[in-house]
Order: structure tokens, then sequence, then C-alpha cells
């Protein structure tokens, strides 16, 4: 479904990514994982266009979209759940997710839709006139990913949801994406919470310094014993 | 070697050929084009003394006229003659024959415009970015309207007449070179400067290496305004006449375009920045009064020449907004010798600072990092 | 002093206000989206009432027309500023777009000396904009009137179309989180380009009004103003629409009343005190009146 091949990209002079190349299958779940500073961020924004590459290729169902705007890629399916939440927080939780659908031109399936993640998030249903702002970070992140349900994408890029979460909120997100997943969306998750990740993904690729160093199926490298080491504290 | 390392040509270029105008200029004293040197001179003590603050401390001033106003004002009051001051009924009795000789004049200049600085800097400095910058436009409106209205010391807005001209390229000259060789030291050859230029790229990282941000932005701006008092008073001296609508917004915009087409992070970028925005205007003015191009009169078009300076400016800011410099330094000693310069003293940014530092540390490179 | 000259100098301010308020509301547009303090703005004003002074020089075109055309000149010049300069410059620092407008506004100064010099000229506006009405002590013109109506209609237009209308969500999604905004799929640049439209447009606007005020327009006239505009913007609130306003109609007061109440040899400090009044409203609230309580945490 999402093919990247050969991908480097420069912040002003810095090369950040220095070809990496990744893969993903209509509905899988595949994690990205890596230290902080790898690149995996970058990754995400450069898929959605809001970073340019510098060089490589970006293929989205057969279709080249490495020199495709954000609003052109949103519209094609893909959507980003940015790093931190970056909610809008002067804006009431309804607006939130109106704003999720803006590329939805059928305001019956806007509707339909808002229905659909407020079943998911019965909590945003209750504070749907209260401003983003007020909520708790955890909810907020439950936001954050609503809203990008709102778009109808069949793709997610889901950059850290669990930063800054209570572990018992990081287990919700956690189920909550796994059951988006198993509802048929294509995941790319990127976490710096490695074992969490890899535990509901199929798929885990590892990043270091701008390239990928591993790659395989979640179950396979969690046993192995050196990724045990670096990513999955020890034991 | 590059043959701009070269210092034949660096001595020829920075000594010899700026050395010999000066002196052809002095000898024709009271000319129009001596006259324009001396404007050179001044604005180039502006545009540098405008980069220690925008430029080294991470705050963007846009109130130097403000400065320039005080200073100019101070040194009028303290040299001219007793007739002059008698149209000032506010001036205290004692004041009427009181007259500084011109030096000491200059320094009041320098110090009436710290003080203003000191007195505003401890609330305007603690306002962000662009909230500063309004506020020291706002600074230019408030002694505008003192110089207009204060009429029995500052003569209203008919201002003062006969500052003795004793601006002229020796005592222009001599200030300039002593003033942005101060500040050039002070920037470049100290732990000041150093921690000043730490703090304008990571003010959390140089606050816990002990930098203390607001003494250090305080003394900065203190420090700038006193040499823009300085550049204000040379400046009346040079004009004999001066009035507030001369330190209004147009005129601190020029020094911020010096200062911006020069480079701000760089001394001697205000040095450039200060020759193309004397002599480029000079070069245009031919539009302004009617230019005949092959024999075509085009039309006077009044405002032409700031017109393209702002075009340019524009340009500039898009594709090199650094500034003609960026961040390199034109440097005073290595004219005169081959060695190169590494280390602390050519560091320019906060990351320079630190690799050099952890260079320092490590034992590499000793005896070149510091000046001399 | 008279309790009716207080209350002619409390009028005078809310008509002066009523100009800074519509100025202001473009420059916290742009703001709230780009962090951009658009120096050019005031300008926008003078592109405009020149426009007009062209325009009324041919007799028969109706001034209706006149107005519409000269916003219009205003709009175009305000898009193409944007296009030329603030989009390449966007994402660079908040000095940088400082500069850079500030460089289009010396621009603009000098565009207009160069085609009509720099002289002060005369502008009158047609007659029965000018008439006169006499309520006791006030004086107010059809001008005035006509002024307040229009703000009245611009603020709840406005209001309506930020608050219903899907581009008017999205210049707020932008105001509040412009990198959100653009992963929602939410084009900037026509978000911008709508915003630098509408500043663009009321500054036209009001360009004509300041023209009516004081019977005479030149080069420069719009820089001060402008510049007050901003001083109004961040004192309600900047980003805010209704700090704007309110931000406008309190400078806009606060200026004639102080020129009218104070002794006469402080007066002519009116333009001191009104950045005074800016320098100590950002110290003492920097988020401005309305600024903070638009709600939450950012």
């Amino acid at each position: 479904m999402l093919q990247i091949k050969e991908l480097c990209v420069k912040y002003d002079n810095i090369q950040v990514l220095h070809g990496i190349s990744l893969e993903l299958q209509e509905g899988e779940l595949v994690a990205l994982i890596g230290a902080n500073g790898a690149g995996k961020t970058t990754t995400l924004s450069t898929i959605s266009g809001v970073k340019r590459a510098f060089s490589g290729q970006i293929v989205y169902d057969g279709k080249d979209i490495t020199k495709a705007g954000t609003d052109e890629i949103v519209k094609m399916g893909i959507v980003q759940v940015p790093e931190g939440r970056q909610i809008f927080s002067k804006m009431t939780i309804e607006e939130n997710l109106i704003l999720g659908a803006y590329t939805e031109k059928d305001s019956q399936r806007q509707k339909q839709n808002m229905q659909r993640v407020m079943e998911l998030f019965p909590i945003l249903r209750e504070r749907r006139r209260q401003t983003a702002g007020t909520l708790s970070g955890g909810e907020q992140q439950m936001l954050a990913i609503a809203r990008a349900l709102m778009g109808n994408p069949r793709m997610l890029l889901l950059d850290e949801p669990s930063m800054g979460l209570s572990p018992l909120m990081t287990e919700q997100v956690f189920d909550a994406v796994k059951s988006l997943n198993d509802q048929g969306t294509t995941i790319l998750l990127v976490e710096q919470n490695a074992y969490d990740a890899m535990e509901i993904s199929h798929r885990t690729y590892i990043m270091e310094n701008g390239v990928i160093t591993r790659e395989g199926k979640s179950s396979e490298l969690m046993r192995d014993p050196a990724i045990k080491q670096a990513y999955l504290g020890g034991d | 070697m590059r043959y701009r390392d070269n210092p034949a040509v660096r001595f020829v270029c920075f000594v010899l050929i700026p050395l010999l105008i000066l002196i052809i200029c002095a000898m024709n004293r009271g000319h129009y084009y001596s006259d324009l040197i001396c404007l050179f001179g001044i604005n180039a003590i502006l545009a540098v003394s405008l980069n220690l603050v925008n430029g080294f401390s991470g705050m963007f001033s846009m109130g130097h006229a403000a400065f320039m106003a005080v200073g100019a004002y101070t040194s009028a009051l303290l040299t001219i003659s007793e007739s002059q001051k008698g149209r000032m009924a506010g001036l205290p009795a004692w004041f009427q024959t009181f007259t500084l000789p011109f030096p000491l004049a200059l320094l009041c200049a320098g110090a009436a415009a710290a003080l203003l600085a000191l007195l505003i800097g401890f609330p305007v400095l603690r306002l962000k970015n662009h909230y500063l910058s309004v506020a020291t436009l706002g600074l230019i409106v408030i002694v505008r309207a003192f110089l207009d209205n204060e009429d029995q010391f500052t003569n209203g807005a008919r201002g003062i007449t006969g500052l003795p001209s004793y601006s002229n390229i020796v005592t222009v000259f001599v200030t300039a070179l002593l003033l942005l060789y101060i500040m050039y030291r002070l920037i470049r050859c100290s732990s000041y400067g150093r921690g000043l230029i730490a703090m304008r790229d990571d003010d959390v990282a140089a606050q816990t290496l002990g930098v203390r941000l607001v003494t250090k932005k305080i003394s900065i701006f203190c420090l700038s305004a006193f040499a823009a008092g300085i550049g204000g008073a040379l400046w009346g001296h040079l004009q004999s006449v001066i009035s507030g609508q001369f330190f209004y917004f147009t005129d601190s915009f020029e020094i911020v375009e010096m200062s911006i087409i020069g480079g701000m992070f760089s001394l001697s970028g205000g040095i450039v920045g200060a020759l193309v925005m004397t002599f480029l205007p000079e070069i245009l003015a031919p539009l302004e009064t009617g230019l005949v191009i092959g024999g075509v009169q085009l039309p006077e078009l009044y405002g032409a020449s700031n017109l393209i300076l702002a075009v340019l400016l524009i340009l500039l800011i898009i594709f090199r907004r650094q500034g003609i410099l960026g961040y390199s330094e034109i440097i005073m000693e290595s004219i005169f010798s081959k060695r190169t310069y590494t280390g602390l003293f050519q560091a320019r940014t906060y990351r320079d600072l630190a690799a050099a530092t952890r260079a320092k540390l490590a034992g590499i490179g000793k005896g070149k990092q510091t000046c001399k | 002093m008279s309790f009716d000259y207080i209350l002619s100098q409390f009028v005078n301010g809310i008509k002066l206000g009523s100009i800074y308020a519509v100025v202001a509301i473009g420059y916290s547009m742009v703001y709230g989206i780009l962090k951009l303090i658009n120096f050019a703005h005031g300008d926008l004003m003078t592109v405009g009432v020149y426009t007009m002074l062209v325009l009324m020089g041919f007799s028969g075109i109706p001034i209706w027309l006149v107005i519409l055309v000269g916003c219009g000149m205003s709009i175009i010049f305000g898009m193409t500023m944007e296009k030329l300069v603030y989009r390449p410059l966007r994402g660079s620092g908040e000095e940088t777009t400082l500069i850079a407008s500030l460089a289009v506004s010396v621009f603009l100064q000098n565009l207009i000396s160069m085609i009509f010099s720099p002289q002060k000229r005369a502008f009158h506006l047609p007659d029965f904009l000018t008439q006169t009405y006499r309520l006791g002590s006030i004086t107010l013109s059809v001008m005035n009137i006509l002024t307040f109506i229009s703000i009245v209609i611009i603020l709840i237009a406005l209001t309506l179309m930020l608050k219903k209308t899907k581009i008017g969500m999205a210049m707020r999604a932008c105001s509040d989180n412009l990198a959100a905004s653009q992963l929602m799929g939410i084009k900037i640049n026509t978000v911008v380009a709508a915003a630098f439209v509408i500043g663009s447009g009321l500054a036209g606007l009001t360009g004509l009004m300041l023209a009516g005020e004081y019977k005479t327009i030149e080069p420069l006239m719009g820089f001060v103003p402008g510049l007050k505009a901003f001083c109004a913007a961040v004192l309600g609130g900047i980003g805010s629409l209704n700090g704007a306003v309110l931000g406008g109609f309190i400078i806009g007061i606060a200026e004639m009343l102080f020129a009218g109440l104070m002794p006469t040899d402080i007066t002519p400090y009116r333009d001191a005190f009104i950045f005074l009044l800016l320098i100590v409203v950002l110290l003492v609230k920097p988020n401005g009146i309305l600024g903070s309580s638009e709600g939450g945490r950012s």
C-alpha cells in the first residue's frame, strides 16, 4: 500500500534521513521504533508532505506522492496524528472533530463519522462543547486520534501516542489503536515505548541515526537478545 | 592561498585605500564628499552599535534614533554659544554660560543616551521578540514628543541651530575607530562577548552556564545606546542644525537597514551596511531630480532611491537573510599577519563556542585561541 | 469643563476608535495566523485612499464604485505583498518578517510619493457624506454614522464567517495551531490569502474614513495610525476579533479624552501617551484584555 524507497531528508544542511526504505501492506499495523532524534518523526512528516524529501520516493497505491502537498495527501487518505497531540486548544471538541473532516465534502458522512468516533471515545461526546485545552493529556490524545479518524483515513500515521501519558492511559490508547487496526485501518506507529508498540504491531522497523537497522516480524524481533538489550530493558 | 586571504591584498583593501581616501578628503575639509565620508563614519558607529543589540543579544531594537536624538541634543546644549542658549528660557542660569570642550560633550552625549537606555531598559527588555521592537518604536514617538514640546530645553519643533562644526574627518574617524575597536574587543575577545553569543543562541543553556541574562541584556543595551548617543552628537555637529524630525522612524529604519544589509551577526557587517547605505543613495540621487537617459528626460521620481533600497532589502531578506557578511568578520589582526585564527576567537555561534571550548579543554589548537 | 464638552470628546473618541478598530481587525487576523506584524498594513490604507482620489477626479463615477475600486486596489496590493514577500519568508523568524514588512512599508510610501509627490493633498468627500447633524453638543456627519454602522455590520459578518463557514473555521484553526491545521488538509496558502484579502479590504475602507476625518491625505498618512491600530490589537488581545475592536475603541477614546481634558501643555503628548499605554499593557498583561480569557492552555 505504501512504499518508501531510499528516502533522504535534510534540515537546512544537516541530513537526518540517510536513504531509508520501508513498506506497509494494506491492513497492517507497523511499528517504527528508535531513540530520540533517530528520524522517526521526520519520516512521518515527509510521508504526510509537511517536510520535503531531498531524494528518494514515496509511493502510495502505485502513485508517486513524494512531491504532493499535505492537503492532497490527506484527501488520498493518509492522516498524521502529530507528536504532542497538537489539538486546537482554543476551539471546542466538536469543532476539532469537524476540522478533522475538513476535506470531507459530504456533510451526511461527516455526521456519521462524528457518531462513529464518539462511540469509540465516549468521553468526547460528554465534553463536546468544552474547549479542547481543558481536556487531560490522555483525553487530548484520544481527541487527536478521533480528529484524524474524521477524515476517513485509510492509513494513520501515529506519532508517539503514549508520550506523557500515565501507564493506565497508555494502555487505553494502545487498545484503541489495536481495535482501529482490527477494523481495517492501516497504521504506522512511531513510538519510544518499544515494548507496547511491538506487542500490538505485526511488523517492526528499528531506526538509528537516520537509517533503518533492523526489520522483521514484531514477535520475532522481541525475542532477539540484542534488541531486548537495547530497547526492551534487558531481560 | 586564496587571494582574499593574502595579507598584502588585505592591507591594500582595508588599510591603504581607506586611509588614502581619508587623507584626500581631510585636505578638502568642508567639501561635499568629505562630509559624505564623515557621514559614513557616523553611520558605521550607528550600525555597528545596533548590531550589538540586534545581532549579538537576541533582542531586536528599532529605536536607535531615540538614542541618537538624546546624544545630539545633549552635546548641542553643552557646546552652543550663549546667544543660542538665550532662546531657551528653561535653562538654569548657570547653564547659560556653561560650555564643555567637544570630547567631553561627546562623552556626556553618550552617557545621557546610556542613561535613557538604562531607564527604559528594565521594563522594556522584559518584552518578548517583536513586542520589544514595537516598544522601541514607541520610544521614538515618546522622545520625539519631548523634543517637539519641551520648548524651554529643546527650542521645540524649531530645533537647535548653530551647533559648532566640530565633526570633520579627523574627529569622526578617531571617534569611530576608537568605538569600533572597543566594541570589537568586547564582543570577540572577551568572556562577556562569548556569554552574549551564548545567550543569543540558547538563553536557557547560557543561564545554566552562569550567564546573567538581565545584566547582559541591560548592559549591552546601554552600551549600544552610548555609542548611538555619540553617533547622534557627531551627526548634529556635522549638520549644525538639529530638530525632532531628523530623529524619527525613517532615520531609525535607515540604521536598521544598514544593519540588515551588512549582516547583523557581524560587527564588520555594520560597517559594510553603512558603506552601502551611505553611498548607494548618492548614486541613485540623480533619479530623483529627473535623469536624462539617452536623450530622454525622465520625470522627477521623488522617493525613487528609497524605493530601490527597499526592493534591494526585500530581495536580500528573501535570498540572503543573514546579510552580506553573514556571520563572518573582517578580522583586523589578520590584515597584518598570516596567522589563521581558530578556536574560541573564531566562534560565531553557540554551537561553535561549545565545540571550541571542548577542543580547548582537550588541549587541541592550544595557543591560537586568544586574541594575539 | 462642562459635561457636554467631555461627552463630545468621548464621541470623537468613538469616531477615531472605530477607525482604529477596523484596521486592528486586519492586523489581528494576519498576526493570529502568521505571527507577522505587518507594518505595511497601515500603508494599504494609503494605497486605497489615493486610488479613490484618482477616481474621484473623474466626474460621473458613483461614490460606491470609487470605494469599491479603492478597496479592491488595497486588496491587490495586500495579496501581492503576501505572495511576493511574506510567502517566501514563511517559517523564518519573527524578526525577519518584521523587517520585511518594514521594507514593504517603505516601498509603498515611496511608491506613492513617486507617483503623487510627497505633498499633502486635499481630500473632499461628496457633500452628502459630510453633511452634519447636531444632537445637543455632539456633531455627527453622515460619514461618522455610516462608519459606525459599517463597523457593526463588519463585526457581525466576520463573527458569523469565523463561526459558521468552512474558511472561517480554517482561519480559526490556523491561528490556534498552524502545524495541526496543515495536517488536517487545510491549505495554509488559501487561508493566509483570505486573511490578507479581508484585512486589506478593511484597510482600504478605513483609509477613506481617515481621509474623511482629516480632509487631507499624504503618502505617510497610514503608518502612525497603522501602528496605533497595532497597539489596539495588542491591547485587546491580539488574534481575537472582539479584542481588536475593544482595543480600537479604548485607544481612540483614551486619545481623544487625553487631547481634550489634559492641560494644553501636555496635550501634544497624545501619541507618546498611546505608546506609553501600550508598553504598560504589554508589561502588565502581555496577552491583552481578551487574549487570555479566550480559553485554555496552549
